[in-house]
């Protein structure tokens, strides 16, 4: 009935109005509000960061701020507390994407296979995605304090350590305390995504599957995957971004300390430009943060789409 | 029918086991929370730790609300939080209504460029939306807040929105025309309205987002009477581990986070269409 009628708004009111190429205003007219805002503050900003980043900016009175070239990120190659931050970050992103993924995945698949009070787990374990970051963070930090429930159930509950670690005063162990907290709060949306993905898996292929007498792994590696495969981009491209951006937790959990051993690139940036003034600086690492999140960005989803041929997008 | 044997029955309790498991481990966290907010702050950290106070208190609760002016916090956040998402939504879907209705000169290169804004780290923005905050004389006050809240999230509403405007069936929009109706019409009484999920969907993220906003807030605000729940809660923790009231804090934490989770609770199935828009199109 109704694939005949093929015609366009646009080219309706075209046709009505007499001029049949005319520029329609009104999209423009409904664009503008948001995209003057966006472009005056997002579009904007992002072409003074990379400014900013060349200079030694002044953003107290009207002191002139004075040309660098290339020496903000000279100095951010040649800074030890930047290859620290980096290492940290590093760190970071190795120790909380793998967990997230498999565990995400392992809760879903446990999920999907009808289990009962499946809405109550599913409730659960996103329980901690909603939470605000503050709360979790101040939680955590609390949660691995000397006296704190983890030194508890790890010393007196199952004897695995003297109980009697002091987490949050040394730079890898407070670096684990940050990496549990971005696990727990991360595994409940890589689940939820798998979930969905899983759900768009047609049953009666894995009946078929059933029927050809494949078993549980054979059918796991030949229906599931293929299926949630983009699935499978996203969420891992997305918990590289958020990987890179972690700040909230270490700011609040250790604030880089001590000493700033447990700073990140971000804890660091914000310490540079807020703490020292130095926003050029704090720029500069900014901007190379950037360009890293896109290059990996870019580089992953040519790996999907390599492996996968047809491409992540469908 | 019933193939209810042995060996799935065993499969199935070492599943429901397994979750139990990861789902203890979810939430006892919050229970721990919720256990120190209702201890009195001489038995806080104690060994072994008090997951029901032997003593409960309402003490917390009473300090969190008179002494620390939380309740000015909660309020500052909730204005914020409507006036940036009522103005979010309201730019957002006209982009979107734009994007999912016309055909114009460059129409995919804006999308396109908006979409910068879904993959730029908000971080390479704080250092120059401060020096532009300030220069705008914006620091220390709500229209900082909101400005930049909206402009943060216009572009994933507009993105998820699109898909939701595209999902209406064109020819209702055409019938309309032909009726005589215009353009705004046809936006507010047609495409809005069959759009409400869409709607639903993108209001719960963006009021979310913004009541937890930390970063933003931090570096902007100084003046106590702005100050947002999650900067005040953050300064009840203070900075060192020493005399820190945990009770309080998690006092706070809790009224903070308890609307979040009613909210989550009540609209579960429009988080599920926001996630899984991302990832879908992704």
């Amino acid at each position: 009935m109704t694939s005949s009628l093929t015609a366009s708004p646009r080219a309706a009111s075209a046709a009505r109005g007499g001029a049949r190429r005319r520029i329609p205003v009104a999209p423009y007219l409904f664009l503008a509000p948001g995209v003057i805002l966006f472009g005056a503050t997002i579009l904007y900003p992002i072409t003074q960061a990379v400014q900013m980043s060349f200079f030694d900016w002044k953003i107290v009175g009207s002191a002139a701020s004075e040309f660098l070239g290339l020496d903000n990120y000279v100095r951010a190659f040649q800074d030890e507390q930047f290859w620290l931050s980096f290492g940290n970050t590093v760190f970071y992103l190795a120790a909380t994407i793998f967990p997230q993924i498999m565990l995400g995945l392992l809760v879903a698949l446990l999920l999907h296979a009808h289990s009962p009070a499946r809405p109550l787990f599913r409730v659960l374990y996103y329980l901690p995605v909603v939470t605000s970051w503050v709360v979790v963070s101040l939680l955590f930090r609390f949660l691995f304090a000397d006296a704190g429930l983890v030194n508890f159930v790890l010393g007196d509950l199952f004897h695995l350590t003297d109980g009697s670690t002091s987490w949050l005063a040394d730079r890898w162990t407070g670096m684990i305390a940050i990496s549990a907290l971005g696990i727990w709060k991360g595994v409940g949306w890589s689940m939820m995504i798998f979930l969905a993905a899983l759900q768009g898996v047609p049953r009666t292929l894995e009946e078929a599957a059933l029927v050809d007498g494949a078993n549980a792994v054979q059918r796991f590696r030949a229906v599931t995957v293929p299926a949630i495969r983009a699935a499978l981009a996203f969420v891992t491209i997305m918990l590289v971004i958020g990987g890179f951006n972690v700040f909230i937790s270490v700011y609040l959990m250790t604030g880089g300390g001590p000493a700033g051993e447990t700073d990140v690139l971000l804890t660091y940036m914000y310490y540079q430009a807020f703490g020292n003034l130095d926003f050029g600086y704090g720029a500069a690492i900014a901007v190379i943060l950037t360009l890293l999140v896109f290059a990996l960005s870019v580089l992953q989803l040519r790996l999907f789409r390599d492996r996968d041929g047809a491409g992540v997008a469908g | 029918m019933n193939r209810r044997t042995p060996r799935r029955t065993t499969a199935l309790v070492v599943r429901l086991l397994l979750l139990t498991a990861g789902a203890l481990v979810m939430v006892t966290p919050f229970l721990y929370l919720l256990g120190i907010s209702f201890t009195p702050n001489a038995f806080v950290l104690t060994t072994p730790p008090q997951f029901i106070p032997e003593s409960p208190t309402l003490d917390n609760y009473a300090q969190a609300l008179e002494a620390q002016d939380i309740p000015r916090a909660f309020l500052n956040s909730l204005v914020v939080a409507i006036v940036s998402t009522a103005l979010s939504l309201l730019l957002s879907s006209m982009m979107a209504f734009a994007f999912a209705r016309f055909v114009f000169p460059l129409k995919e290169t804006i999308f396109r460029i908006l979409l910068v804004g879904l993959m730029i780290p908000a971080v390479l923005l704080l250092i120059p939306q401060f020096v532009l905050a300030k220069h705008l004389d914006l620091l220390d006050s709500y229209a900082g807040l909101v400005v930049f809240y909206v402009a943060g999230s216009l572009a994933l509403n507009t993105f998820l929105l699109r898909g939701f405007f595209e999902s209406i069936p064109a020819e209702l929009d055409q019938a309309m025309e032909l009726d005589g109706a215009g353009v705004w019409t046809r936006y507010w009484r047609l495409t809005l309205p069959l759009a409400k999920p869409g709607l639903a969907t993108a209001t719960i993220f963006t009021f979310l987002g913004v009541w937890d906003e930390f970063t933003w807030a931090l570096t902007i605000l100084n003046d106590p009477e702005i100050r947002t729940l999650p900067i005040a809660i953050r300064l009840l923790a203070g900075v060192g581990n020493n005399a820190v009231q945990w009770g309080v804090v998690f006092a706070a934490s809790a009224i903070a986070v308890i609307p979040v989770v009613v909210v989550f609770l009540v609209f579960q199935r429009y988080f599920v269409q926001g996630l899984t828009a991302g990832a879908v199109k992704g």
